[in-house]
C-alpha cells in the first residue's frame, strides 16, 4: 500500500467482484501482449518524504545563487510575502478551469480582476484570462494579427524585440505560414523609415513593436499608429508589464493589440518559469482574440456573478478554426499578479519603477565610471541599459559570476556588450561593492 | 466550501490613501524618472486599488471559500486526471536556490539542469521513447511541438508536400486545433460503433501527403485501441510519425508504453499523470518525447547531459526552433520530480491500475441509472450518454432530463460534476474520471448520489431543471454574457 | 417541426438563397437556427467580398457552438444585413426573413446544383 492510494487488500477484491474480474491484471486484457511491458519500468525504488526531500534539497544546493543584475524578459522585482501566500491556498491551486461556474466563483473573479487590471495597465479595452509567457503571447498576437485581417499573412516585426520572443515568433510564423519580415533598427531603436515603407506597401496585418527594448531602450512610437491604421495594419506593443504602470501605455499610443510577460509583477524569476503572458486588445477585437475570457452576468437569484464565456471562439467548439489552440489561463499566476497589483496599489508601482529607474541610472553611471565601459546608445532607459565592455565583455561576465554577481546578458550582435537592469530589490552595498570588484579585474 | 456568496471585487474596497506594501527608502535620490521626456510616460491614471494587506488577505480568502478544488472534494472531471496533488511538491519548488536568473551561466546552475535531465530521462522510460523536452508550457503546447517536430523531420528530408495530419473524429478539440496553428490540414477518420477507430475508413487516406496521424489511446471514451499496431505499421508504411496525446496517460503506466504501441511522437501533461496542481487552469506542462533519430529536431534549447556529472545547455541546428522563453515550466517540473521519485517503479504502475479499477467499479455500478453507450472494460475514464429513459433520459423528449441537469444537482451534494457534453459522440455524453486516488468510500458516496439523482429526476425533474439549489450562486445566464459582454470593472 | 419555404434553394449545409433576378439573399433555415439555438453573433462578409459556392463566407455563433457559413452561390456581396450586428437573435425569430447577406450572381445556373423545399424538407426529417 502507498500513501496516495487508498485501497485496501480487501477494497481491491471487493470491486473487483462488481466489476466481475479476477486481478487488477484482468483490466487490461484486451492490449495485445506484444505490445505490453513485460518487466518493470528502469527507474528507482520508491522514497520516502525525507528521502525526497534530501535528494531536491541537494540539487537546489548545486545552484549557486548570485546577486542579479541582468533582466532581458526576467526581473528580480520584490514579491510581498501576501502573495505566495494566498496564491498557495489549495481552493484556488488544486481547481481546474472554472467549468462549474457555480462552485468556482473564487478562481473566476480573481480572473474577471486580473483582466480589469490588465486591460487598465495597458490602456485597452479588454484583457484575456492570460497566455503562457510573453514570447507565446506575442505569437498568439502575430496570429492574431493575420486572423483579423483579410487575405494578409504579412507581420512586420522590430528587430529591436527581446532575442527570445523574436526566436518564438519565427517558430509560430514558420510553421503557421505567416511572413514574418524584421523592421530593421537604426541607433539602437526600430528604424521609422524603414517601417514606414514596409507599412506603405499596403500588405501588412501587424506590426509588432517593444516597449523597452530589448537594449533596455524607451522607444517613440509618436504617429505609429495613425500610419499603420491608415494602411489596415494592426499596432501590437510588446511591453515589460511593470513598466506600463509609468511608461506611455499601448493604448496611449493607439496600439490595437498589448502583450508581453506579466513576469515582473512579482513572479519570482524561477528559472524561467513558470510566468504568465498577458494579451490585451481592444472590444472590436474580441472575437480574434485567442484564449480564456471571463465575463459578469447574474445568477437565478439576479445576483452578480462571474463565467466563462465567448467560448465559441476556442478550440473546444471551434476545433481547426478556433483562434488559436490554447486552453490555459494560467490561473495560478493570474491570481499572483491580481494580489500583487492589489497590494502595490498606484503608489507602490510608482514607488517600484522610481526606485528601479534611479537604481538601474546610478548603476549605469557608477560602471562608466569605472572606464571599463562605454555608452553604445545615447538614448532613455527605464532600468534596462547596454553598455559596451572595453575589453572581453564574456570574461567579466563570468569572472563577475565566480564572485556572485550576475552582471546583465550578452547583447545579442553584438558581442562586446553587455544589457544590465536592476531593481528596486538591489541596494547601494551590492552595487557598491560589485563595481569595486570590477575596478579590480584586468580585462 | 462555504456556501454563503461573496462576491466583492477587489476595486470595490479600495480607499485612497491605503497601502498595501513596504520598500526600503530609495538610497539613489539623484536619479528621477520625472527626468523622462513626457512623451513617454503615461498620462492616465490607473485604476489600481488602494487597499491595506488585511483586506487583501480577507478578500482573497473569502473568495476562495466559494471555490471548489481536489482537496475540497471528489472531482471526477474525464480527461482532466484530477489527481491528489501531494504537499511536498508544493513545498520543495520553492526552495531558494531554484529560484535563478534563467540566464545564469550554467555551470552555476547545475542542479537545475541535472533536475530536468533527471526528470526527460524518466519521462522516457515511462513512455518507451528516447528523449523529451519539457520546454512546453501546457498540453496544447506540447501537441503544438510535437506536430512541429514531425514537420521539421519532414522538411529535413525535403519532403515538403505531407501536410495534411490524420485525427479520429472522437478527438478532444485541441488536436485539429493544435494542427491548424502547425500549419496542417485535417483529415478526419471516422470511429467505429465499438467507439475505436475505423482501419477501413484510414486506409484510403493514407497517402504522399499525410505528415502523420495523432490518436491518444486510451481513446476519449476510455477504451484502448486494440488495433494499434495495425495502425501503426500503415501510417508508417505511407510515410508518416505517429503523435500520441498523452493526456490518457494515466491508466497506461507501467503497462504499456506508447513507444512500444508504435508511436514516435508524443507529449505528457504533468498536471494530469503526474499529479502537479492544475491552479485553476494553468500553468501545466507538456513535456514532448521522440523516438530515437528524431531528438534532433526537439525544441531550443536542449538541456545534454555530459556524462562526467555536470550538465550543458544546448541549440541544435536541426531544432524546429524556440517555443517557450527559456526550458518551460521549470517549477512543475521540480513538483513532477518530487512525484516522480516518491512513487518509484513500483508505484508509477499501481497509480495506472488503480485508476482503471476506480473507473470500471463506478461504471459497472451505475449502469442501472445511466445509458452506457458502449459496453466494453474502459480503461481510467468511461462516457455515459445521460441518464437512462426510466429515469427520463430520453433525449426525444423535450422535456427530458439532460446531463447538464445531473451536473447541476451534483454540485448540490457537494461532488464536482463530470466533464459533460464530450465527446461529441453522443447527445448527452458525461465523462467520468474518478483518478486512483480515491478511496472506494468516496466511491461508493458518489455512486449512491448519482442514483439518488436518478431516483429524483424520475419524481421530480423540475428539482434537476432548477439546480443547484446549495452552492454559492445558481444557474448562470450565459446569454446575457455573450450578448451584453462586460469583461472589466470598468464595464460594469 | 422546423419551417420550410416554398420557391427557395437550399443547399446541404442548411443555407437558403431567395433569388430575385440577378441577386440572391442568402441566409440560415429554419431547421439550422432551432439545432444552433440562441444566436449571439453573426459574422459577415464585407460589401463587395466575393463569395464563391460552397466555401466559407461567414459564421453564426451561439452560446455554445459556432457554425461556418457556406454559400450556396458564387457571386458579389452588394449588402449585408446590418441589423444582424445588433440583434443577432432575429435569425431565432425568423431565419427567412432576417437574411445575412445579399449577394450578385455570377453564374446563375448554379442555382440547379440546389435542392428545393421539398427535397430540403426530407433531408431535415
Amino acid at each position: 500500500m502507498y500513501k496516495y492510494f487508498p485501497h485496501t487488500a480487501d477494497d481491491i477484491q471487493q470491486m473487483l467482484d462488481v466489476i466481475g474480474v479476477r486481478s487488477l491484471d484482468e483490466l487490461y486484457a484486451e492490449i495485445p501482449e506484444e505490445i505490453k511491458l513485460h518487466g518493470e519500468l528502469n527507474l528507482p525504488a520508491e522514497k520516502s518524504e525525507e528521502e525526497v526531500r534530501h535528494i531536491i534539497h541537494d540539487l537546489a544546493a548545486q545552484n549557486k545563487p548570485l546577486v542579479c543584475f541582468a533582466g532581458a524578459g526576467s526581473y528580480d522585482h520584490y514579491t510581498p510575502s501576501v502573495v505566495p501566500y494566498l496564491a498557495g491556498r489549495s481552493e484556488f491551486s488544486t481547481s481546474y478551469t472554472p467549468y462549474q461556474a457555480e462552485i468556482s466563483q473564487g478562481t473566476l473573479q480573481y480572473i474577471f480582476e486580473y483582466q480589469t487590471l490588465m486591460a487598465d495597465l495597458t490602456g485597452m479595452d479588454i484583457s484575456n484570462a492570460s497566455m503562457y509567457d510573453g514570447s507565446t503571447a506575442t505569437a498568439e498576437a502575430m496570429m492574431m494579427c493575420v486572423g483579423a485581417a483579410k487575405r494578409r499573412n504579412r507581420v512586420l516585426i522590430s528587430s529591436t524585440i527581446q532575442p527570445a520572443v523574436m526566436a518564438v515568433c519565427r517558430t509560430y510564423a514558420k510553421f503557421h505560414g505567416v511572413e514574418l519580415v524584421e523592421v530593421a533598427e537604426k541607433d539602437g531603436v526600430m528604424d521609422k523609415e524603414a517601417a514606414r515603407l514596409l507599412i506603405e506597401e499596403d500588405n501588412a496585418a501587424g506590426l509588432i513593436v517593444c516597449q523597452p527594448n530589448r537594449y533596455g531602450i524607451i522607444e517613440d512610437f509618436t504617429g505609429l499608429a495613425d500610419l499603420c491604421h491608415e494602411h489596415k495594419t494592426l499596432l501590437a506593443i510588446n511591453t515589460v508589464a511593470s513598466a506600463l504602470a509609468v511608461l506611455k501605455s499601448p493604448g496611449e499610443w493607439g496600439a490595437d493589440i498589448a502583450c508581453g510577460d506579466a513576469q515582473s509583477l512579482g513572479i519570482p524569476m524561477g528559472y524561467g518559469g513558470p510566468y504568465i503572458g498577458y494579451l490585451c486588445t481592444k472590444e472590436a477585437l474580441v472575437r480574434k482574440m485567442p484564449g480564456r475570457l471571463v465575463g459578469a452576468t447574474t445568477d437565478a437569484d439576479n445576483r452578480r456573478t462571474f463565467v466563462l464565456t465567448m467560448q465559441a471562439r476556442e478550440q473546444h467548439i471551434r476545433r481547426e478554426k478556433a483562434t488559436s489552440n490554447i486552453c490555459t489561463a494560467q490561473g495560478f499566476m493570474c491570481l499572483y499578479v491580481a494580489c500583487y497589483l492589489s497590494l502595490m496599489g498606484p503608489k507602490g508601482m510608482r514607488e517600484v519603477n522610481e526606485q528601479s529607474y534611479a537604481s538601474a541610472h546610478y548603476l549605469h553611471d557608477a560602471l562608466l565610471e569605472t572606464g571599463k565601459f562605454e555608452e553604445v546608445f545615447d538614448a532613455p532607459f527605464l532600468n534596462e541599459f547596454t553598455l559596451r565592455v572595453k575589453g572581453d565583455a564574456k570574461a567579466l561576465r563570468e569572472a563577475l559570476a565566480d564572485k556572485g554577481y550576475l552582471l546583465g546578458v550578452p547583447t545579442l550582435f553584438k558581442e562586446d556588450c553587455l544589457t544590465i537592469a536592476s531593481t528596486e530589490r538591489r541596494t547601494k552595498k551590492e552595487i557598491t561593492d560589485m563595481v569595486e570588484l570590477i575596478k579590480t579585474i584586468a580585462l | 466550501m462555504n456556501r454563503t456568496y461573496y462576491g466583492k471585487l477587489i476595486f470595490e474596497l479600495s480607499r485612497p490613501g491605503r497601502v498595501g506594501y513596504s520598500l526600503p527608502k530609495c538610497e539613489f535620490e539623484a536619479y528621477k524618472l520625472e527626468s523622462l521626456d513626457g512623451t513617454l510616460l503615461r498620462q492616465t491614471a490607473t485604476l489600481l486599488p488602494e487597499v491595506d494587506e488585511l483586506t487583501v488577505v480577507r478578500h482573497y480568502t473569502n473568495m476562495s471559500n466559494n471555490n471548489f478544488g481536489v482537496d475540497t472534494g471528489f472531482y471526477p472531471l474525464g480527461s482532466c486526471t484530477m489527481k491528489y496533488n501531494p504537499k511536498l511538491n508544493e513545498e520543495l519548488c520553492q526552495l531558494p536556490g531554484f529560484n535563478q536568473h534563467p540566464i545564469t551561466p550554467a555551470r552555476y546552475a547545475q542542479g537545475s539542469l541535472k533536475l530536468y535531465d533527471e526528470v526527460q530521462k524518466t519521462l522516457a522510460e515511462i513512455a518507451g521513447l528516447s528523449r523529451f523536452t519539457l520546454n512546453p508550457y501546457a498540453g496544447a503546447h506540447g501537441e503544438l511541438t510535437g506536430l512541429m517536430v514531425i514537420r521539421q523531420y519532414h522538411i529535413s528530408r525535403g519532403d515538403t508536400k505531407r501536410i495534411k495530419i490524420i485525427v479520429p473524429d472522437s478527438a478532444h478539440g485541441t488536436n485539429p486545433a493544435s494542427a491548424a496553428v502547425c500549419g496542417l490540414q485535417i483529415v478526419e477518420v471516422k470511429s467505429t460503433a465499438d467507439g475505436t477507430v475505423d482501419v477501413e475508413d484510414l486506409r484510403p487516406l493514407l497517402g504522399p501527403d499525410i505528415a502523420g496521424m495523432m490518436m491518444t489511446n486510451p481513446n476519449t471514451l476510455g477504451l484502448f485501441e486494440t488495433k494499434i499496431p495495425e495502425i501503426a505499421r500503415l501510417v508508417h508504411e505511407c510515410g508518416g510519425l505517429m503523435y500520441y496525446d498523452g493526456a490518457n496517460l494515466n491508466p497506461m503506466l507501467g503497462v504499456c508504453r506508447p513507444g512500444d504501441m508504435g508511436f514516435d511522437v508524443m507529449h505528457i501533461n504533468l498536471h494530469k499523470t503526474f499529479s502537479t496542481p492544475h491552479g485553476g487552469g494553468g500553468p501545466g506542462s507538456g513535456p514532448v518525447g521522440v523516438r530515437q533519430g528524431l531528438e534532433q529536431f526537439l525544441p531550443n534549447p536542449q538541456v545534454i547531459n555530459n556524462g562526467d556529472g555536470t550538465y550543458r545547455l544546448q541549440c541544435d541546428e536541426n531544432s524546429l526552433g524556440y517555443i517557450s522563453f527559456f526550458l518551460g515550466n521549470f517549477g512543475i517540473i521540480i513538483r513532477a520530480y518530487a512525484y516522480l521519485l516518491s512513487l518509484g517503479k513500483e508505484n508509477i504502475p499501481m497509480a495506472g491500475k488503480l485508476s482503471v479499477l476506480n473507473a470500471n467499479y463506478i461504471k459497472e455500478s451505475l449502469r442501472s441509472h445511466y445509458k452506457l453507450p458502449i459496453d466494453v472494460e474502459c480503461k481510467h475514464e468511461f462516457v455515459f450518454d445521460g441518464l437512462r429513459e426510466e429515469y427520463g433520459g430520453d433525449h426525444h423528449d423535450p422535456e427530458h432530463v439532460t446531463t447538464l441537469d445531473v451536473a447541476k444537482r451534483l454540485l448540490d451534494y457537494g461532488f464536482h460534476a463530470p466533464t459533460i457534453y464530450f465527446p461529441l459522440l453522443f447527445h448527452e455524453a458525461m465523462m467520468i474520471e474518478p483518478t486512483e486516488t480515491e478511496s472506494k468510500e468516496t466511491l461508493d458516496d458518489f455512486i449512491a448520489v448519482m442514483k439518488r439523482i436518478a431516483e429524483e429526476a424520475k419524481a421530480d425533474p423540475a428539482l434537476l431543471k432548477s439546480a443547484p439549489h446549495d452552492t454559492p450562486v445558481r444557474r448562470m445566464d450565459d446569454v446575457k454574457a455573450v450578448k451584453e459582454p462586460k469583461f472589466t470593472y470598468k464595464a460594469l | 417541426m422546423a419551417k420550410v419555404i416554398e420557391g427557395l434553394y437550399y443547399a446541404e449545409s442548411h443555407e437558403y438563397v431567395k433569388v430575385e433576378g440577378n441577386y440572391g439573399y442568402i441566409g440560415i433555415t429554419d431547421y439550422a437556427q432551432s439545432q444552433l439555438g440562441n444566436v449571439v453573433y453573426v459574422d459577415m462578409p464585407e460589401v463587395d467580398d466575393e463569395v464563391t459556392a460552397g466555401e466559407e463566407f461567414g459564421a453564426v455563433e451561439s452560446v455554445k457552438a459556432a457554425s461556418d457559413l457556406f454559400s450556396p452561390v458564387s457571386g458579389t456581396v452588394v449588402e449585408v444585413n446590418e441589423a444582424l450586428e445588433d440583434e443577432p437573435e432575429l435569425i431565432n425569430k425568423d431565419a427567412f426573413e432576417n437574411w445575412i447577406i445579399k449577394v450578385e450572381l455570377s453564374d446563375k445556373s448554379e442555382l440547379d446544383n440546389l435542392m428545393d423545399a421539398k427535397a430540403y424538407e426530407e433531408i431535415c426529417k
